[in-house]
């Protein structure tokens, strides 16, 4: 019972850790980027729509990653090279994202969709309780604690890192200093893009394998929030990602246990609790100015234009 | 040996014809320069004269529109920082490119172009900057160390390098004058190492000093090259400026009148992580003085500034007072009725905004204090265009600000202009006290002494004048008394006749007297600090 | 090839002007090309979708009732982008305003008093301040990210109207729908006009312009929101405070969003029910940005997106295009408006590899 509770949970977390961990690596960078919505749905759609045209989720995967890639483009070459303003630009990502890909998802609503099947690892799958919910999971899982680990070292350990979070932390310094800020920082708006797109593929391939308009219900948004929380770093960006799988999960089981109960709990408010939890975090950890000042990236926002 | 000695040295390097357009506007103009090997050689003009220009082509920051750069006689194109590092060109800007979020390793690794590890980088820094007398510790955050150890960081980043010419930008004025004379030495032996140095400064007696040979610019043209040891100040000048500066003159004589400004014991908690507390602060201004708090960034002057302008109030009513009444817990427009006036340090983002007309930024300051002037309507608040209008130009005309059109945007005057426009919007007023914070930052010679000048006729007039500067030279000519701010404490005040550069530079580090605050009213002995 | 950005010495108010125009063509090129990959015939869908609604009287007036929350959102917003306040929680303003404000017919059923009304349209508007007063309260005292807290509270809004209109609200003669009773006569926003079904909320939102276009020129109340926009340091040496500005501009937008709520549920639908808007709280930010953060431009702005709305639907009739390609069409405008601002402050230049430099734009 644990078990199936625990394996929902990663299922629900999942998106969240990926979708954010991708916008960390672009808020590193320096750059806000309020459009995983968009880029989320837009991965759902695109992924959704490759597997059923080929039969494959694998397919479906990689479409997810292209089209939340592209898609980020469009941002990117507003905010880096036409220098428009961030926060605006991003909510009109989020706007289209949801309106093409309710265009382009209307074909595909209501077909059965191809779900992603797990990959079990021989050996460590069978290790009891963690063989079976840590390595018989599907790929994207994989994929999320990669990127958790693999973020971590290449902001921390790699050079290109160190140069990421110099152009963060000032991007006029880094570019008196040679290193090419706008390129960097389209590398940066892609990946926070093409994770976002995976996240979306997961949605569409394996939390509810199905497309239907605006599935994605604000997980992008939730998932903005989280590298708030985690206040930059990958690790915590992991723990906030599965705290706020466990309330979403949790909330629907409450449910249930209340309608068992005969507890009148109306449906309505405990749906409520993702986004009503998603604003007491943030009150938690941004108060204190002091650290806030100290761990966002400091040019993080702000438009650059390089003199020549 | 110098170029001069041995004419059959080839030159380090030599510029000819060298040209810089933006648009139509030429900030360098043909200019030609030569460095021999061992050679200290300064770069000299005042602000706007296309020093900075110069030197971003050289180390390839900029691309020239025209001439030629030859490197050891070869002619060479130097496309990016990283092909001047290349040939053995390296540079300390003025305006350091720190991460404060980083430590002092990862930003020295960021520089070098080549993938050492940081452990290597790490001791490679400290030892070096050890042996050049600039100890770094690589482990410290940028955000914790000072100004003067800041500019380090970029020095040793420079010498990592192993260059031959090393290029600094006004690298004095943000030291004391005991930190100078360290990076003086440092400079000695890197020349002793056949290394050569570019110095650019408009500070003449430092030039004269360290110097062999210098160029002057003034506005993009080479107006003099020559041996700084065999010129005077007053010769160097007229090549960096042309006309002689108009002298500032001042009345020695005049009595002081009541007390303006007063405050006692001010302590205020340093606001953000990277701040200044300021610790126990006092003085008196009275009518008709001019009193100069000198220092060296970082020590607090924004942080006084805020304070005595009332836009971060303070606990205390009684700390502060003006005319007599306390205003510690007043906010900066109930201050300005009372007849004081503000110039912070910054002319963009705080006393002006650069993408408003000028007019607009005349409100800035006068909205409230002015309200029967430029406002209409009672609770509605409407503004009199014309009336701030016709204002601003009495203000430009009074203060001769140079623009283009009646009502340009802030952002399209110079530095100069705009310091004039928004100094002279304070004198408009004939304020009873007038608080500056770096009056000539970045301001031609020309608009500077303008500026002082009437500092000067200010205080004259009767009103009491606080200036905190980090030009040591501005404070000599235009301070009736000099005080010294170091982390946050203010000294007490000297009558600036009686105080010497030296004693100033002492107290800059922080080897000053012990302020104790007077119980009851005047004649509190003055300490005997005669040279 | 490189693009390259020069700022301009001042602002060009040429391109202020037709930077907007430029946007608004461009959607519709890049509209044409949609429809014509949907399989229908571009020129015919264009006048479908843009022509057709304003040629009908009663047409006319469907666009000034769809035309009216987004203008009066978008002016509140206007002042909210203004003074760098992100706002992006107007729907959730909307839906509590109408809440609060049906609160009265909804309870009173029986209450007939000419009274009703404006005591209607007055709880709506403290409905709608109180809510955005949450992300106003939060970012002033925790330093809490308005974005985040007040999108949050969207969905917070939506649920809360679900359960209240399925659970306590419902009318209990209603057959199970989820909705309330009618509202009765007196407490019906009326019509302006008799001609169509347009009521007061297009006055209102005119008003509302007017109003806020005279404060932004005329006032120091104007000039404090611009300054607090541009730099918080030089507001605040001009005695301005940006802690204050976040409530005028918060409390404000979210009065008029829940005038704006109010006004829909009273005079368009005439009851309360699970859906009351089509997203109104979220174009009004493209309403914002067309109109050039504008009040008087915003009632222009607000106009050729109700129209966009009103084309969606007509082209679902009669060429059988589903209302999403609206959303597109309203993405696509706020891009390309964002795109074309850029030409205001700066001119573009392309720079290909070794040749000379083409210049785009002088």
């Amino acid at each position: 019972m644990f078990e199936a509770i625990l394996l929902t949970v990663i299922t629900a977390s999942t998106p969240l850790v990926i979708a954010a961990l991708g916008e960390l690596v672009t808020e590193r960078a320096g750059v806000l980027n309020l459009g995983v919505e968009g880029m989320m749905i837009m991965g759902a759609v695109c992924a959704f729509a490759a597997a059923q045209l080929t039969g494959s989720p694998y397919i479906g995967i990689l479409a997810g990653i292209v089209g939340g890639g592209l898609f980020s483009l469009l941002f990117g070459f507003l905010t880096l090279t036409l220098v428009a303003n961030q926060v605006a630009t991003g909510l009109a990502l989020t706007i289209l994202g949801l309106g093409l890909s309710g265009q382009l998802g209307e074909a595909f609503v209501g077909r059965p969709g191809i779900k992603l099947q797990p990959v079990v690892i021989p050996l460590l799958s069978d290790i009891p309780f963690f063989g079976r919910v840590l390595f018989s999971q599907d790929l994207i899982f994989y994929l999320s604690v990669a990127l958790v680990i693999g973020i971590n070292w290449f902001l921390f350990k790699s050079r290109a890192g160190l140069k990421i979070r110099a152009i963060g932390d000032n991007h006029a310094s880094a570019h008196a200093l040679g290193i090419d800020v706008i390129r960097t920082r389209y590398l940066a708006v892609m990946f926070g893009g093409a994770c976002a797109g995976l996240a979306g593929a997961q949605l569409s391939l394996v939390y509810t394998p199905q497309w239907v308009e605006n599935m994605s219900a604000g997980r992008g948004w939730i998932a903005l929030a989280l590298v708030v929380f985690a206040s930059w770093r990958p690790w915590r960006v992991l723990a906030g990602g599965y705290l706020f799988g466990a309330v979403g999960i949790g909330q629907l089981h409450a449910q249930i246990l209340a309608q068992n109960l005969g507890i009148v709990i109306p449906s309505q408010f405990l749906s409520a609790l993702p986004y009503a939890a998603t604003i007491v975090v943030l009150i938690i950890i941004s108060h204190n100015r002091r650290t806030t000042l100290i761990n966002t990236p400091a040019s993080l926002g702000k438009p650059f234009v390089p003199d020549r | 040996m110098t170029l001069s000695e041995d004419p059959a040295a080839v030159p380090l390097l030599s510029v000819r014809g060298l040209t810089k357009l933006f648009g139509s506007f030429a900030a360098c103009d043909a200019i030609d320069l030569d460095i021999a090997p061992g050679e200290i050689h300064a770069l000299l003009g005042e602000n706007g004269a296309g020093k900075s220009t110069l030197v971003k082509m050289l180390f390839g920051v900029l691309q020239p529109s025209a001439g030629q750069i030859l490197w050891e006689g070869a002619p060479v194109t130097i496309s990016s920082p990283g092909g001047a590092r290349q040939l053995g060109v390296g540079m300390v800007f003025q305006h350091f490119s720190l991460f404060e979020a980083l430590t002092v390793a990862e930003n020295i690794a960021l520089s070098l172009d080549t993938g050492i590890s940081l452990s290597r980088i790490s001791e490679e820094a400290a030892s070096l900057s050890r042996d050049y007398g600039l100890p770094l510790d690589p482990k410290a955050h940028v955000a914790d160390l000072s100004v003067g150890e800041r500019q380090r960081i970029e020095i040793v980043r420079a010498l990592l390098q192993n260059p031959k010419l090393i290029i600094l930008d006004e690298p004095t004025s943000v030291l004391t004058p005991q930190e100078a004379d360290r990076l003086f030495e440092t400079l000695f032996k890197l020349k002793a190492e056949g290394r050569s140095v570019l110095y650019i400064s408009h500070r003449l007696e430092e030039v004269r000093r360290i110097c062999d040979r210098a160029t002057v610019l003034r506005h993009g043209r080479v107006t003099g090259a020559c041996d700084p040891k065999l010129e005077t100040p007053a010769s160097l000048a007229r090549m960096m400026v042309g006309s002689d500066v108009a002298e500032v003159h001042r009345d020695e004589s005049a009595p002081l009148g009541d007390i303006r400004i007063e405050v006692s014991n001010l302590s205020v908690p340093a606001r953000t992580p990277f701040a200044v507390s300021l610790r126990n602060i006092s003085m008196k201004v009275r009518a008709g003085e001019v009193l100069a708090v000198a220092g060296v960034a970082g020590n607090g002057q924004g942080e006084l500034f805020d304070a005595l302008s009332g836009e971060y109030p303070v606990d205390e009513d009684e700390a502060i007072r003006i005319r007599g009444k306390a205003v510690g817990r007043t906010r900066i427009n109930g201050r300005r009725v009372l007849g004081a006036g503000f110039v912070p340090e910054e002319r963009n983002g705080h006393a002006a905004v650069s993408a408003m007309a000028l007019s607009d930024n005349l409100l800035l300051a006068r909205s409230q204090p002015d309200k029967r002037a430029f406002l209409a309507g009672g609770v509605a608040s409407i503004i009199r265009h014309d009336a701030v209008r016709s204002a601003t130009r009495r203000i430009c005309e009074a203060m001769d600000v140079r623009k283009s059109g009646d009502d340009p945007l802030a952002g399209s005057l110079s530095g100069g202009n705009l310091q004039k426009f928004i100094v002279g919007r304070e004198l408009d007023r004939q304020p009873a006290v007038l608080v500056v914070n770096q009056p000539t930052w970045g301001v031609d010679a020309g608009a500077a002494s303008r500026i002082r000048q009437a500092l000067i006729d200010l205080a004259k007039a009767g009103s009491a004048v606080v200036v905190i500067s980090q030009d040591l030279d501005e404070i000599f000519e235009i301070a009736t008394n000099i005080a010294v701010i170091s982390e946050g404490r203010l000294s007490e005040p000297h009558p600036a006749g009686t105080l010497t550069l030296e004693r100033i530079g002492l107290m800059m580090g922080g080897i000053h007297e012990s302020h104790s605050i007077p119980e009851r009213a005047p004649s509190m002995p003055e300490s005997t600090h005669a040279r | 090839m490189r693009v390259e950005l020069e700022k301009r010495v001042r602002v060009s108010t040429l391109f202020s002007i037709l930077s907007p125009l430029l946007a608004l063509v461009l959607t519709l090129v890049f509209g044409a090309v949609m429809f014509w990959l949907l399989g229908k015939e571009p020129l015919n869908a264009l006048y479908v979708y843009f022509v057709e609604p304003l040629l009908e009287v009663w047409s006319l007036h469907e666009l000034a009732i769809k035309a009216a929350p987004l203008i009066l959102i978008a002016v509140g917003l206007a002042i909210c982008y203004r003074s760098n306040n992100w706002n992006i929680g107007a729907e959730g303003q909307f839906t509590i305003g109408a809440i609060t404000g049906s609160i009265l017919p909804v309870m009173y059923p029986e209450w007939h008093s000419p009274a009703i009304l404006p005591l209607m349209l007055i709880m709506g508007m403290l409905g709608g301040a109180l809510y955005a007063g949450i992300p106003a309260l939060l970012k002033t005292r925790f330093n809490t990210n308005e974005i985040l807290t007040s999108l949050m509270l969207v969905y917070i809004a939506q649920l809360y109207l679900d359960w209240l209109v399925r659970g306590p609200w419902r009318d209990p003669q209603g057959y199970n729908f989820p909705q309330t009773k009618s509202f009765q006569v007196e407490a019906v926003l009326p019509e302006i006009l008799s001609s169509g079904r347009a009521h007061w909320a297009f006055v209102f939102a005119i008003v509302a312009a007017a109003a806020l276009w005279f404060m932004m020129r005329f006032m120091l109340k104007g000039f404090e929101v611009s300054v607090l926009g541009q730099s918080e340091r030089a507001g605040r040496f001009a005695g301005f405070s940006a802690r204050r500005m976040v409530w005028f501009s918060m409390l404000l937008s979210g009065a008029l969003a829940g005038l704006a709520g109010i006004s829909e549920v009273s005079g368009s639908i005439g009851h309360v029910q699970p859906v009351i808007s089509p997203g109104y709280g979220f174009t009004a930010i493209i309403v914002a940005f067309l109109g050039r953060l504008n009040p008087l431009g915003i009632i222009a702005s607000g106009l050729v997106l109700a129209l966009t709305y009103l084309g969606g639907e007509a082209a679902q009739l009669s060429i059988g295009i589903s209302d999403k390609v609206s959303r597109v069409f309203q993405g696509l405008l706020l891009f390309f408006v964002l795109s074309c601002d850029t030409l205001i402050h700066y001119r573009i230049r392309l720079i290909f590899a070794g040749a000379k430099s083409a210049e785009i734009e002088a």
